[in-house]
């Protein structure tokens, strides 16, 4: 014991015991080790063929199913969830693997609306998940809404609506500017009377927006058209939707989006039939330049 | 210089030999000598440790501790449910009073998997790597990760049925945290997917306490079920590559918890409440290079060996502070 320190190569044979014991250890902590990485590699099984992805909050660094860089770059914070005013974004759960944490919307509960006028979510990303490449809005390609259901769509019977949107328990909000500029409000209460219906027109915000710099137009004659080149990109250059004549000739008019639609899902929201007749495809995004 | 070196040998799991005599102090040799010759009766051992148990110091830092990870997690809940904006976000990343914050194994595999790193990240992960620094390193894991509380109250109701006989503790080999450290990270820079994020008590439970329970929470529940009836702290002890990268930073803070032979009556109680008893091993006779020593950065500077010393033989210090004093 008092000379241990210089007999080191001397050391006493572990017993059959000891041996047996280490083996024993060894098994164990290989068994943990296999179990772990197993579990932790089981995340990425929600990945395959793409049924992981989601509709995501502007900016994502995604390239319409292919969410590798965007799942690879988010930090699971939710510092997007706490920014936003209309509270549309949420964080998935173990369901969705190694995109547990991550940050999604559900466009028909609860779209994105612009209301923050400044992409917060964008600016609160602490790790570029969601990418500061963009400005405006319409900077922005979460997906692309469709006419999923032509014959359940009121416009296209040339029906009008009367009434809340989605009905009294809808808790989703928008921010109304006529009501006020800054706060969002729910959409219950906000009820409309509509000769035709044109709610999907009516409450996209890139319409809105394009509304809104046109009124602010000078009127002056040598302006060009495109509100755009006024205040740069912070007025839409590409209307998103348009209610159009019905191309068979009927009574009703079409929704047809337009290669301005940002896929933000005000649309999907506010439809008030149900099943929505209008959807957000995730798989396809304008190709229009920014 | 031993110090780091210890230290590093703890965290990668392996032993740390008994010092050869040489190595030690003529001082320290002298204590434990005379030590050997004076023997404590085991009556004046119970009626010191009787006399400490009902002193106000028994709990004195686990208290502080668990009212200080309680209010970090609370300030989370609280800014956003109230909208205060003090601490946004979650363990994983935040912003204090606007500052960003990024927690250094978080961002580092989102470093390994996304292979960018945008300024505010780096600088998030700057300012957490001098803060924990400067608080200790491991002191990351027991004064502020959530599920270190929980896997606390886990593992007292793992010693109630150990006592009883019920269960038994299922030790594994330590060395095993650094391969799941390399395997993790490997992992992660190869898949390009932040692997152990998905598993990370730690993010799961932070984010569960301020977003709302999810289905998450019962792979943190499996976990706990592990370690109360097969491996006592088998997360924290075994797995967590959080903890190795804040044991790393600990490697040289100044915050330490320290060890004085001389007043040491050797029972071992502190070995027993520790979570990592490798780094309390100086606490055998004999096995101390000098009177004084500090504990090894692998401790996670918790406090429970400061509490339960009837001998006030383990204290917190901060090196050099008493110089600038």
């Amino acid at each position: 014991m008092s000379e241990q320190g210089t007999g080191k190569k001397a050391k006493p044979p572990l017993s059959k015991v000891r041996r047996e014991q280490n083996r024993r250890e060894f098994l164990r902590t290989v068994g943990l080790g296999v179990g772990m990485v197993g579990i932790s590699l089981a995340g990425l099984i929600p990945l395959i063929g793409g049924a992981n992805a989601r509709l995501r909050p502007p900016g994502a660094l995604k390239d319409l199913l292919d969410e590798q860089r965007f799942l690879a770059a988010c930090i699971k914070c939710g510092q997007c969830v706490q920014v936003c005013p209309v509270e549309a974004i949420h964080l998935a759960d173990l369901t969705d693997g190694v995109g547990v944490g991550v940050p999604h919307i559900e466009a028909r509960n609860q779209a994105c609306d612009f209301s923050c006028d400044g992409l917060q979510c964008v600016l609160a990303c602490p790790t570029g998940a969601l990418t500061h490449d963009l400005n405006f809005p319409a900077d922005t390609r979460m997906g692309f809404a469709r006419l999923d259901r032509p014959e359940a769509c009121l416009a296209m019977q040339g029906k009008g609506f009367k009434g809340q949107a989605r009905g009294p328990g809808f808790g989703g909000k928008l921010r109304y500017a006529e009501v006020d500029r800054w706060t969002p409000i729910p959409v219950a209460e906000h009820p409309y009377d509509l000769e035709l219906c044109d709610l999907c027109v009516r409450q996209c915000p890139i319409e809105i927006r394009i509304a809104e710099c046109a009124a602010e137009k000078s009127p002056e004659p040598g302006q060009v058209a495109r509100v755009a080149e006024k205040v740069g990109n912070e007025c839409p250059p590409r209307h998103a939707i348009a209610l159009e004549p019905r191309p068979d000739g009927g009574v009703g008019m079409m929704p047809v989006v337009k290669d301005g639609c940002v896929g933000c899902g005000v649309c999907e929201m506010i439809c008030p039939v149900e099943p929505t007749a209008i959807v957000v495809d995730i798989d396809k995004v304008t190709e229009a330049p920014i | 210089m031993s110090y780091v070196l210890d230290s590093l040998r703890h965290l990668l799991g392996l032993t740390v030999e008994r010092p050869a005599p040489e190595r030690q102090s003529q001082e320290v040799r002298f204590i434990y000598e005379r030590k050997a010759q004076e023997r404590l009766t085991k009556e004046t051992l119970e009626a010191i440790e009787a006399a400490h148990a009902g002193t106000s110091k028994r709990h004195r830092w686990r208290n502080r501790r668990w009212a200080t990870l309680l209010i970090i997690n609370l300030l989370f809940v609280v800014s956003y449910q109230f909208d205060v904006q003090l601490v946004e976000g979650a363990m994983t990343a935040s912003r204090v009073v606007g500052f960003h914050f990024a927690d250094l194994n978080s961002a580092l595999q989102v470093m390994l998997a996304f292979k960018h790193v945008v300024l505010n990240l780096l600088i998030g992960t700057a300012t957490v790597l001098v803060l924990w620094w400067l608080l200790g390193g491991r002191s990351f894991c027991s004064w502020a990760c959530p599920y270190h509380l929980i896997a606390e109250w886990a593992e007292w109701l793992h010693l109630r049925l150990a006592a009883r006989k019920w269960v038994r503790d299922m030790r594994f080999h330590r060395a095993v945290r650094p391969v799941f450290y390399l395997i993790f990270a490997g992992l992660t820079a190869a898949s390009g997917y932040t692997v152990f994020e998905t598993i990370s008590p730690t993010g799961i439970t932070s984010r569960a306490l301020i977003y709302g329970p999810g289905l998450a929470l019962f792979w943190v529940l499996a976990l706990l079920l592990f370690e109360v009836f097969v491996s006592r702290r088998a997360w924290c002890r075994y797995v967590c590559p959080i903890g190795l990268t804040y044991g790393l930073v600990g490697l040289t803070s100044p915050v330490r918890v320290q060890y004085n032979v001389e007043s040491c009556h050797h029972e071992g109680e502190c070995r027993k409440v520790c979570l990592v008893p490798h780094v309390l091993d100086i606490t055998i006779k004999g096995r101390a290079e000098d009177t004084r020593v500090d504990v090894a950065a692998d401790c996670t500077r918790c406090g429970l060996c400061v509490d339960v010393c009837p001998t006030d033989s383990l204290t917190f210090k901060v090196k050099g502070l008493a110089k600038v004093l």
